[in-house]
């Protein structure tokens, strides 16, 4: 990993803080980021003019042109496939997929290009893409734009999978995702993307977190929860709503979903006994899988309760109004808090 | 290529012997309450999202000679695999209101019984359903049957894999299928120019598809047409194209702000070229509209909106177990499972 990226709008003021949405944010380091280094390159559908349908790119087409933020034809495995092509010419090709569901016109590029190049070529070939997805549920939207995709690409060697949870993770992540000089799926919870509740201080001065790291949020003694992207904030709010009667629970970001970050997971089960695990992507050989088996298998004798899930059903996103019995709550959380305070 | 024009914009008629049309009153009077049926729907679809009924809506303003005068050139018992902003064409299937709103109120992912309508349901992944009409051709080819297979599809949908595969695989195959592009300009932001340098239909014509362009906006054009086409396809001519030219009046979806990347001026230009008003002028001149068709038929719009709105605010919520229910042919123990344990949950909560 490269080391921590200091945007030239940071060295000038040692701290520059400003009160960013996770959008914003994302804005912001994708300017940094550009600023920074000539070989970024923002492409995809929607993303000059428009600024995306989310406006996560606004402005940058304007700023620096349309041959670092291309507007693409509307194919996806096109916007991936070329990428690729740009990485082995030297360029870091930042892809925005415009909505979740719509990554898998592109998954064969992903799953046996992208991930593959490094290891066909004996690492002769480097593959430094960003691959950016707003994905979850929660926004009111037709099928195929909540979905939550990320277990495939964590299940693929040779890919990098993060997920941010806040406006500072938003900023410093995808900078160093740009930096970073293999291939990294970036998950954004676009349900809070222009949330007012999740603006935050953004100091674009200070040293972030390594990027493949994960990070207790909160504290806690009775129970750990731990998950990423959208449904950190629900955990936050459930430890809250557990605080009022007296329950601690301890919440963790994953932040990096492959490779996964679980020492603080371990550390945190050895202190409270307790785990749940919390994720829109259905539980089904999922993430969430993974954290159990290997929760269990290395905090065996600290467990006081199996490890549990509140997660989306095995089924495909269902229509919006159904939308609210899918996306795991406060309510599913706090009754598997119970269940497994009970065990 | 110029496209092929029966009707300018004016409402006057030229007739193409290449393209022969019997002009009657009737069809005239037909297609035209089919277009202004399908726009008043389209506007009280805009007003009901606008009013929080609905969660999203995709306008069909500005497409209805398009997707009319190419639906009514076929026979009801084609099938059709629609992409998603085809509502003119599913109105004149028969296709309710109530089925066509569904999907955007949210309460369910489709509306309609595809086999009872021969209406494929609408597939927001832009171009999937294009190998999915070619396959049904296929079988349709087996079954050795004279039925041709209509399939829908836009400007930017045409830069997809699927899109080009099919067009490929369509020709090698011979199968009995009509493709059909409303290029309407716009995908979203992304002007057609950005998609495509050659013009959709030279495209198509490259694969081996026999290929022809219409003025969009033209309803007798596009009705005479695809009437031609669709019946050299079904005498076993092989698959073909059509490029309708038209024009996305609306934001991309009521989700949209056109007003950041197209200019007012290009919208006023193709207002000139409304496709309602050009067949209207010609029933005018020809004095096949009398004041008796004009108030029925403004009448009928006014009921259709009014229906539209109450079918829609009394759409029932669906059951979550139809949730679990619908995954497969049987739900799987893991599914009964959640499902019930779910319930369990529910049932906990109301306690
Ligand atoms: C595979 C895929 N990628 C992206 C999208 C998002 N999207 C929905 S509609 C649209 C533009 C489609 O343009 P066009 O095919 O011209 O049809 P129009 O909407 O103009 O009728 C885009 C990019 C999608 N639905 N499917």
């Amino acid at each position: 990993m490269a080391a921590p990226v200091i945007s030239r709008a940071a060295e000038q003021s040692p701290s520059a803080t400003q009160k960013l949405t996770i959008g914003k944010a994302l804005n912001l380091g994708l300017r940094t980021a550009m600023e920074n280094d000539p070989k970024v390159i923002v492409m995809g559908e929607d993303v000059g003019k428009l600024g995306g349908v989310f406006r996560i790119t606004d402005g940058l087409q304007k700023d620096f042109g349309e041959h670092r933020v291309l507007d693409t034809p509307l194919a996806e495995s096109g916007i991936i496939g070329t990428a690729v092509g740009l990485a082995i010419r030297g360029y870091r090709p930042v892809c925005e997929i415009q909505f979740d569901g719509f990554i898998f016109p592109g998954f064969d590029q992903i799953v046996s290009q992208v991930a593959k190049v490094h290891f066909r070529s004996e690492g002769r070939l480097r593959m430094p893409m960003v691959i950016r997805v707003p994905f979850g549920g929660g926004i009111g939207a037709v099928e195929h734009h909540s979905e939550s995709p990320e277990s495939y690409f964590a299940h693929t060697a040779g890919l990098r999978v993060v997920s941010c949870s806040n406006a500072v993770d938003a900023y410093w992540m995808l900078q160093q995702a740009i930096q970073c000089e293999d291939p990294v799926l970036f998950f954004e919870p676009k349900r809070y993307y222009h949330s007012g509740a999740l603006r935050a201080e953004v100091d674009t001065a200070v040293t972030p977190a390594p990027l493949f790291s994960s990070q207790v949020l909160r504290t806690g003694n009775s129970a750990t929860l731990v998950a990423y992207g959208p449904s950190v904030k629900v955990c936050l709010d459930a430890a809250a709503a557990a605080d009022e009667d007296g329950t601690s629970l301890e919440v963790i970001d994953l932040r990096t979903l492959s490779p996964l970050d679980l020492g603080p997971v371990f550390e945190s089960v050895r202190k409270t006994g307790r785990l749940i695990a919390v994720s829109e992507a259905p539980a089904n050989s999922s993430l969430t899988s993974e954290i159990a088996m290997r929760v269990q298998q290395e905090c065996f004798y600290s467990l006081e309760a199996p490890v549990l899930r509140v997660t989306g059903f095995d089924t495909p996103y269902p229509p919006t109004k159904l939308e609210e019995h899918f996306l795991p709550d406060l309510d599913r959380v706090l009754h598997a808090v119970d269940r497994a305070l009970a065990w | 290529m110029e496209p092929v024009q029966l009707l300018d914009p004016d409402g006057r008629l030229t007739q193409d012997e290449n393209w022969p049309l019997e002009l009657t009153p009737e069809l005239c009077r037909d297609l035209y309450r089919r277009m202004r049926l399908a726009r008043r729907f389209d506007e009280q679809a805009y007003v009901l999202q606008r009013q929080g009924e609905l969660g999203l809506w995709l306008q069909s303003l500005g497409q209805e000679a398009a997707q009319v005068g190419s639906i009514s050139a076929v026979r009801p018992d084609d099938h059709v695999f629609p992409s998603y902003r085809e509502h003119a064409a599913a109105l004149c299937r028969g296709i309710t209101p109530a089925e066509l709103l569904v999907q955007w109120r949210g309460s369910r992912n489709s509306g309609w019984d595809p086999a009872t309508y021969r209406f494929h349901i609408y597939t927001l992944v832009l171009a999937a359903q294009l190998p999915h009409a070619t396959g049904y051709a296929m079988g349709v080819q087996r079954d050795g049957t004279d039925e041709i297979v209509l399939a829908y599809f836009g400007d930017g949908a045409a830069s997809e894999g699927e899109a080009n595969e099919t067009f490929n695989w369509a020709a090698t195959t011979e199968v009995p299928l009509l493709l059909f592009c409303q290029n309407n300009q716009w995908a979203i932001s992304t002007p057609a120019h950005t998609q495509t340098r050659t013009s959709l239909h030279q495209r198509a014509q490259g694969f081996g598809l026999e290929a022809h362009l219409v003025d969009g906006n033209d309803i007798l054009a596009v009705h005479a047409v695809t009437a031609a086409v669709a019946e050299r396809v079904r005498s076993g001519g092989g698959p073909a194209m059509i490029e309708a030219q038209t024009y996305r009046m609306a934001g991309h979806s009521t989700s949209d702000d056109p007003d950041r990347y197209r200019d007012a001026s290009e919208l006023d230009s193709w207002k000139t070229r409304d496709p309602i008003h050009r067949l209207e002028r010609l029933l005018e001149e020809r004095g096949w509209m009398n004041d008796g068709f004009r108030a029925d038929l403004e009448a009928e719009c006014e009921v259709f909106a009014n229906r539209t709105s109450q079918e829609c605010k009394q759409l029932p919520l669906q059951d979550v177990s139809t949730l679990f229910n619908t995954v497969l042919a049987e739900p799987t123990p893991l599914l009964t499972e959640e499902h019930r344990r779910y319930a369990e949950l529910v049932a906990s909560f109301a306690e």
